[in-house]
């Protein structure tokens, strides 16, 4: 008879959550700012058509890193949730702490239960009436949730990045510099980013109801450029 | 992790109730189809097969849409009936479907309500999920599927007859559409009328019509047509100005979906009982 072979659980968990960094630590950083009018939603992305930010609600923003069906099932799940949430009862019903719940739920049930954890880091946003109300969650891989105000940093070479935000990021900055110091904090001092190798877009409060737009061509070019 | 679709399916009397994420396995995924999702979570109340009184239901009458040369107008008088009472004074029946074209409804007041509520959620889901919204052609036919799905509601006499019109942007005009009780999907040309006052109002328009209307030329005609059809049929509103009660009228331009302030509409209004009164 074989008998299975002891691992420890620590052992186990180590494994797992090494597993899904490395995963993680391959792809693109994407940051998640609060600025004057909203939330700045910036990924580094050269893809024009697989997404890693997007809209999930009237004020809720997404950004998934890592895996990309593993990040964009979880994308399309929160789609769903909060229509179906928004149908039931009412659209000012839906927010984004429920939401992050959710994810960070599902997340660590995957970590403990599943064959692999999920590759992915999410980071869900939300606009609030007023600057104070803005809100970004950052859900890592095991579950595990963290909220703030200020800036979220997600995906490869996060802690560096990480470094340079906390240098530069001001609360209530307008678009053009907040955006420029998330770029600048995402390229590094060595690179350029372009606007063809990201992927911008914001939940502003003059948006009207669906207060998230992607912010790409010559826009993002010219909010880019301005000194 | 993943929700099974519903084989032994839930009763109506479970409300929906989204606690958790919804997953589902590649073969049960409904995709961007709002609806599709909806049926797997939940199904529609049995209605039984005996008929409905219809002085109990509430029903809702008159819509027009014109298209004029940037767009289209749309327009809806304010009435609703249950049976010969009046129900209420002034509902709405021209909505925004998404940010470039709109519905209006004529037919039961609640299965219309629903309908529309669940074809602007179906159109924002799809776009939400697939990252582009719908062509004005995928939201026309969706709607003419809603209908065709109302079907055997409306042997019972809870019908829903919408018009929809939008901006296309790939052709850079308006177009409008007309449907019949089975979901059949007509595009008309000029204009579109549905309810129990839209025989009146769309030969109003039908006279008036040139083929290439202004915005404003257009927003008149409607008021005028919703005007007529008020007068001969008692199911439909009249301006009410005791009130400051006036028909909702929409253009839908390619900036998109607007409605006109009620103030103007009073004013145009205004200028139309008098121009009547004049002719006199």
């Amino acid at each position: 008879m074989n008998m299975p072979m002891y691992v420890s659980p620590e052992q186990v968990m180590k494994d797992r959550a090494d597993y899904a960094r490395k995963g993680i630590a391959r792809g693109r950083a994407a940051v998640g700012a609060t600025y004057a009018d909203g939330v700045l939603l910036c990924a580094e992305n050269p893809s024009n058509t697989l997404r890693k930010v997007s809209e999930i609600y009237d004020r809720i923003g997404f950004i998934g890193v890592g895996k990309y069906n593993e990040f964009d099932q979880m994308r399309v799940a929160g789609v769903r949730h909060a229509d179906l949430k928004g149908y039931s009862f009412s659209r000012q019903d839906v927010d984004a702490r429920w939401l992050a719940n959710q994810y960070a739920q599902t997340l660590g049930q995957y970590f403990t239960h599943e064959m692999k954890p999920l590759e992915v880091e999410l980071l869900v946003a939300e606009m609030g009436e007023d600057a104070a109300g803005d809100q970004i969650f950052h859900l890592l891989y095991d579950g595990t949730v963290m909220d703030t105000k200020s800036f979220v940093v997600t995906g490869g070479e996060a802690e560096a990045i990480r470094g340079r935000m906390e240098e530069t990021w001001q609360a209530e900055a307008p678009l053009d510099s907040a955006l420029q110091q998330a770029v600048a904090a995402l390229a590094g001092p060595d690179r350029t980013l372009g606007a063809d190798d990201l992927e911008v877009a914001v939940l502003a409060r003059h948006n009207g109801r669906r207060a998230f737009r992607r912010i790409e061509g010559a826009p993002l070019v010219a909010l880019l450029s301005e000194a | 992790m993943y929700r099974k679709a519903a084989s032994s399916r839930p009763k109506w009397e479970d409300t929906l109730q989204p606690v958790t994420l919804p997953f589902f396995t590649p073969s049960d995924d409904p995709g961007p189809d709002f609806v599709g999702l909806l049926r797997t979570l939940k199904r529609p109340p049995d209605l039984g097969d005996a008929a409905l009184d219809p002085t109990q239901i509430t029903h809702a009458t008159t819509v027009v849409a014109i298209r004029t040369a940037d767009g289209v107008v749309m327009a809806g008088d304010r009435r609703a009936t249950s049976g010969h009472l009046i129900s209420h004074r002034n509902i709405e029946k021209v909505f925004p479907a998404d940010g470039l074209s709109g519905v209006a409804i004529a037919g039961a007041a609640g299965p219309a309500m629903e309908m529309v509520r669940l074809f602007q959620l179906q159109l924002e889901h799809y776009e939400k999920v697939e990252g582009n919204p719908l062509s004005l052609e995928g939201k026309a036919n969706q709607l003419s599927q809603m209908v065709r799905n109302n079907l055997p509601a409306a042997m019972q006499g809870l019908g829903v007859v919408p018009l929809f019109a939008g901006y296309d942007i790939q052709e850079e005009k308006g177009r409008l559409f007309q449907y019949d009780i089975t979901g059949g999907r007509y595009e008309e040309r000029d204009y579109g009328a549905s309810g129990s006052g839209s025989l009146h109002a769309g030969t109003v328009i039908k006279l008036r019509h040139n083929g290439n209307l202004k915005q404003s030329e257009a927003i008149a005609l409607a008021i005028e047509s919703l005007f007529h059809a008020a007068d001969e049929d008692s199911a439909t509103g009249g301006p009410d100005p005791v009130r400051g009660i006036y028909p909702v009228v929409a253009v839908i331009t390619k900036d998109g979906f607007a409605r006109v302030p009620d103030a103007e509409i009073a004013t145009l209004t205004g200028a139309f009982l008098d121009n009547l009164n004049g002719g006199a």
